[in-house]
């Protein structure tokens, strides 16, 4: 009897620990492809001037789908293949939970009402876009989408401090990269072949083989 | 948009500039909008399927509007479309667009990827992963900066720096809705407050 529900309450305690995790802020799994697709869709009408900052907010600070150092090591490979990298981003979380479906739909949630937002716009400008308003409008939508995108890259520094490379490369390749592109303007090619090599090199030297 | 022109495509036509999205889609690294030069040469300068100004408010058009940048594709399909017919091409048109610069990288992203997930472990994959983090991050707030930057031509533009900057400040550092500032940027923009005296 007492064996009993010793063992009982121990599996209680189990499903209450299972239960806890689950409801854990930490990690939180989309249930269904229509969940993908609405996800994506509505980050999409919302990305004014580049979805990225939309979602990291979704994806990471609301859904909980990943931690901001699982959204920055994905990222890191959606910027480096070919392809825009904000949709190479959806296909991978889509494909990660749902294979070749979950990339289909969350490629489709990007892309179905953007297509008719725009078509309707580019109507719409054909009639009005010559107007002052209509140009100091985008030009004010503009700046506040260019201070989203580099808030967005402040947000993603922290996910720098447990990186194996160590603060100062990782400060190191981060400066360079930024003075490199915004204020020289090299080549993003070249930015990502050499200053990405370097540091591809330097960890692969720091991490260890799995044992 | 500004003045329309009329266009003969032959089946042929159609199937070239399937080619020409697809060629360069694989070439697209480092965001879509690097293409620019390549597709204006062959769109506007080679084939005359556009004209500048098409080309000119396919970009704007697409960076003013909700979603990914590479919408800006599905533009120019649709008014290479309208140049060549109506509005039935231009659908058909943006549609084969669309899929010619998305197929081939999604394909060899979802190859990738899927390889990354099966072989995460390795000190390769991580070292990747981990290696290339400081720049991709880096590179995302240059892009910011140059954005900010492409609009203002001039030191008179500094209220539109400010705006930025403030913007920033406000993304980076509390949970205020974007699409509330992005309606604020709008309104301040449209009243002809950001341009300075």
């Amino acid at each position: 009897m007492t064996r009993i529900q010793s063992l009982d309450s121990s599996l209680s305690f189990e499903k209450r620990w299972v239960a806890t995790d689950m409801t854990s802020p930490i990690k939180a799994k989309p249930r269904s492809l229509g969940e993908i697709f609405t996800t994506f869709s509505m980050l999409a009408i919302q990305g004014f001037g580049g979805v990225f900052a939309f979602i990291e907010r979704e994806l990471v600070e609301k859904k909980k789908w990943m931690t901001r150092e699982e959204f920055v090591e994905e990222w890191s490979i959606a910027r480096t293949m070919p392809g825009p990298s904000a949709l190479n981003l959806c296909i991978m979380v889509g494909a990660s939970h749902f294979g070749w479906r979950g990339a289909l739909v969350s490629l489709a949630g990007m892309l179905f009402l953007p297509t008719l937002i725009i078509l309707t716009l580019a109507v719409a400008y054909a009639h009005f876009g010559n107007q002052s308003q209509v140009v100091g409008a985008l030009r004010g939508m503009g700046a506040v989408a260019a201070g989203m995108i580099v808030a967005t890259g402040f947000k993603l520094l922290s996910a720098l401090k447990v990186n194996p490379l160590g603060f100062k490369v990782c400060a190191a390749l981060a400066v360079l990269s930024f003075f490199g592109i915004a204020l020289l303007h090299w080549r993003l090619v070249y930015v990502l072949v050499v200053l990405g090599g370097i540091g591809y090199v330097l960890a692969f030297l720091k991490l260890k083989d799995p044992t | 948009m500004s003045e329309p022109m009329t266009l003969l495509m032959l089946w042929t036509d159609w199937f070239n500039l399937f080619k020409h999205f697809a060629s360069i889609s694989i070439a697209s690294v480092g965001g879509s909008l690097v293409l620019l030069p390549e597709i204006h040469h062959f769109l506007v300068a080679q084939q005359a399927w556009l004209t500048d100004g098409q080309f000119s408010a396919s970009v704007v058009i697409a960076q003013a509007s909700p979603g990914p940048n590479v919408m800006f594709v599905a533009l120019m399909g649709w008014n290479i479309g309208l140049n060549a017919g109506g509005y039935g091409w231009a659908g058909f048109s943006a549609v084969l667009c669309m899929i010619a610069i998305l197929l081939p990288s999604s394909i060899l992203l979802f190859m990738t990827a899927r390889w990354v997930q099966n072989n995460s472990q390795r000190r390769s994959v991580r070292a990747f992963k981990v290696g290339l983090s400081p720049v991709v991050i880096s590179m995302m707030i240059a892009a910011g900066w140059l954005l900010a930057t492409a609009n203002t031509e001039s030191v008179r533009d500094w209220p539109l720096w400010i705006l930025a900057a403030v913007a920033t400040l406000i993304v980076w550092r509390t949970k205020v809705h974007m699409l509330l500032l992005l309606a604020i940027g709008a309104v301040l923009g449209a009243s002809g407050l950001l341009t300075a005296l």
